[in-house]
């Protein structure tokens, strides 16, 4: 079934033949209703195992403890089992959606099959292997078959940028802020699409979470599978490598005004000062990332929950240095294994105020949680949720 | 007026009101599973309810568990009695593509060009095998 299911997408795509692929990412672990997981135990009463290492996504319950799911038994029952499915299939129980900061590293020009939008454009952009944003279903497909149809980002020649977008008229300050990422790549969602875009003017400004935030942030926007930053990943050496030394289709110069619009779309809370509750990490948080929360939260106690969602590569080694305890006691609620934003944890209470820090949790937690989101930066975030109330510190967004 | 969609994933005839969406969808996070409701808080057609209908798709975008969404709108029999794509979509199809799998009554699935979806927009049509799509109510009347 694995091997005809992944015949069938070659032939919608188009493709003219199947490759070898060196691993997958599996998205489709989580739990969305009965049919997902009668799927896999289809798979796996047909003898189904993967035939290459395969990472697994978040799913719906969180069994490295942490936040409460609220889940009613049928749906529990049924989500366990998917998710014991999946790794009765030989899949890696990493139940992360930043498998690339735990340990999963395919190398750049291999060819993979990742599942998870913000994984997929990772993988593509900072990493520099080669997948096709794969759906639930033909991520295990492919896994298993250990092959993948050929066509789209698998070829070199649909990896050139055929979109210019010049940051290059902004701030310096801004370009080297994190608050700024998920911002640019909700722009970069919107207008590029499913187009490759490069992005020109922050040589010397990004990092590793940074990318992430902005991948993610385009992901869910737009269709995006790669990006290019000019100078920094690893398919731009410079501008002129992006674009393949052909003048782009199209350009756009950003300015304040843009990014403004594109901020002020990341809430639905209005002016509101209200927050319920604060959320980070999506995707996963990094220990990096735990490392700034630590140093903003400063030892003083939080009004309201703070979930910080993360995975056990980053839950473990901070159990070991006795940091999750302090920081649960400070008021940080963890969540392992999967997230707020997939799984039914925040608790439901009438018109409540989100505030996130997540270009991807603003986009999804309205449909998903019933929450109103505030974006802020990750200080603001923690101001907030010492405050108990929405916390601003001036910023010049341009 | 008729047209003619390129059939990608092929069914049985099937006909519905049309949905024609005026901008891209994420169907994870976009569309409830269960019932169907279109819940992205962004999106200009909220609340209209998709299950029935000939969905129309300018463009999709947002997470790979589209096709999971899909999936489960299919076994719940609250999904579209058919789609109308801009282009085909690996993600979204493959729902499809594992429901005829398992089995189960699958929707089919045709290329319209986004240019031509807003002219079906609320019209009930009704789509042959091959793809050719009339308006219901364009018809002539039935003899007698």
């Amino acid at each position: 079934m694995a091997l005809r299911i992944v015949a069938e997408a070659a032939r919608l795509m188009a493709a003219p033949r199947l490759i070898p692929i060196a691993s997958a990412h599996i998205d489709g672990a989580l739990y969305h209703g009965d049919s997902g997981t009668l799927f896999a135990e289809r798979l796996v009463q047909d003898g189904a195992r993967v035939a290459v290492r395969a990472s697994l996504n978040v799913g719906a319950l969180a069994p490295a403890g942490c936040a409460a799911v609220r889940l009613p038994p049928h749906e529990r029952d049924m989500a366990r089992r998917m998710m014991r499915a999946y790794e009765a299939m030989g899949c890696e129980p990493s139940w992360t959606c930043a498998p690339y900061q735990a340990g999963h590293r395919p190398a750049a020009g291999s060819d993979v099959a990742w599942g998870e939008s913000n994984a997929v454009v990772f993988c593509n952009s900072v990493l520099g292997a080669r997948t096709n944003r794969y759906g639930d279903f033909l991520d295990i497909a492919c896994a298993v078959s250990g092959r993948a149809p050929d066509y789209g980002l698998h070829r070199p020649a649909n990896r050139l940028a055929t979109l210019l977008i010049d940051v290059t008229g902004l701030s310096q300050e801004l370009r080297r802020s994190d608050v700024f990422y998920p911002v640019l790549g909700t722009i970069l969602g919107r207008r590029a699409g499913s187009a490759v875009a490069v992005i020109d003017g922050l040589q010397g400004c990004t990092n590793e979470d940074r990318l992430k935030a902005l991948g993610a942030a385009a992901a869910s926007a737009g269709g995006v599978g790669l990006f290019h930053v000019a100078g920094v990943t690893p398919e731009a050496p410079d501008l002129a490598g992006a674009l393949g030394h052909v003048p782009p289709r199209e350009r756009i110069a950003l300015t304040a005004q843009d990014v403004a619009a594109a901020l002020a779309g990341l809430s639905t809370a209005g002016g509101s000062e209200r927050i319920d509750a604060v959320a980070i990490g999506s995707p996963h948080l990094s220990l990096a990332e735990i490392d700034a929360l630590e140093r903003l939260i400063a030892g003083r106690r939080l009004a309201i929950p703070l979930y910080a969602n993360t995975g056990r590569h980053v839950l473990a080694p901070l159990e070991r240095a006795g940091r999750r305890k302090a920081l649960e006691t400070a008021g940080v609620v963890f969540v392992a294994d999967t997230c707020v934003v997939v799984t039914p944890i925040l608790p439901q209470i009438a018109g409540a105020v989100l505030m996130t820090n997540s270009g991807k949790f603003a986009h999804y937690a309205p449909g998903n949680t019933g929450y109103a989101v505030t974006y802020g930066s990750l200080r603001e975030c923690v101001e907030s949720a010492v405050a108990g109330r929405l916390v601003r510190e001036p910023r010049q967004w341009s | 007026m008729e047209l003619t969609a390129e059939p990608l994933i092929p069914g049985a005839a099937a006909c519905g009101p049309c949905l024609a969406l005026s901008a891209p969808i994420s169907f994870w996070g976009g569309v409830d599973p269960r019932s169907g409701t279109i819940i992205d808080a962004r999106h200009p057609e909220r609340g209209l309810c998709i299950a029935g209908t000939v969905l129309a798709l300018p463009g999709t975008i947002g997470s790979s568990s589209a096709s999971a969404v899909l999936l489960e709108l299919v076994h719940a029999g609250k999904a579209p009695a058919a789609l109308l794509l801009d282009a085909p979509d690996a993600i979204l199809l493959l729902g499809l593509v594992v429901a005829r799998e398992m089995g189960w009554p699958t929707p089919p699935a045709f290329r319209l060009p986004a240019a031509a979806q807003p002219a079906l927009a609320g019209r009930r049509i009704v789509l042959s095998t091959a793809g050719r799509i009339s308006c219901e109510d364009r018809l002539p009347p039935p003899p007698g």
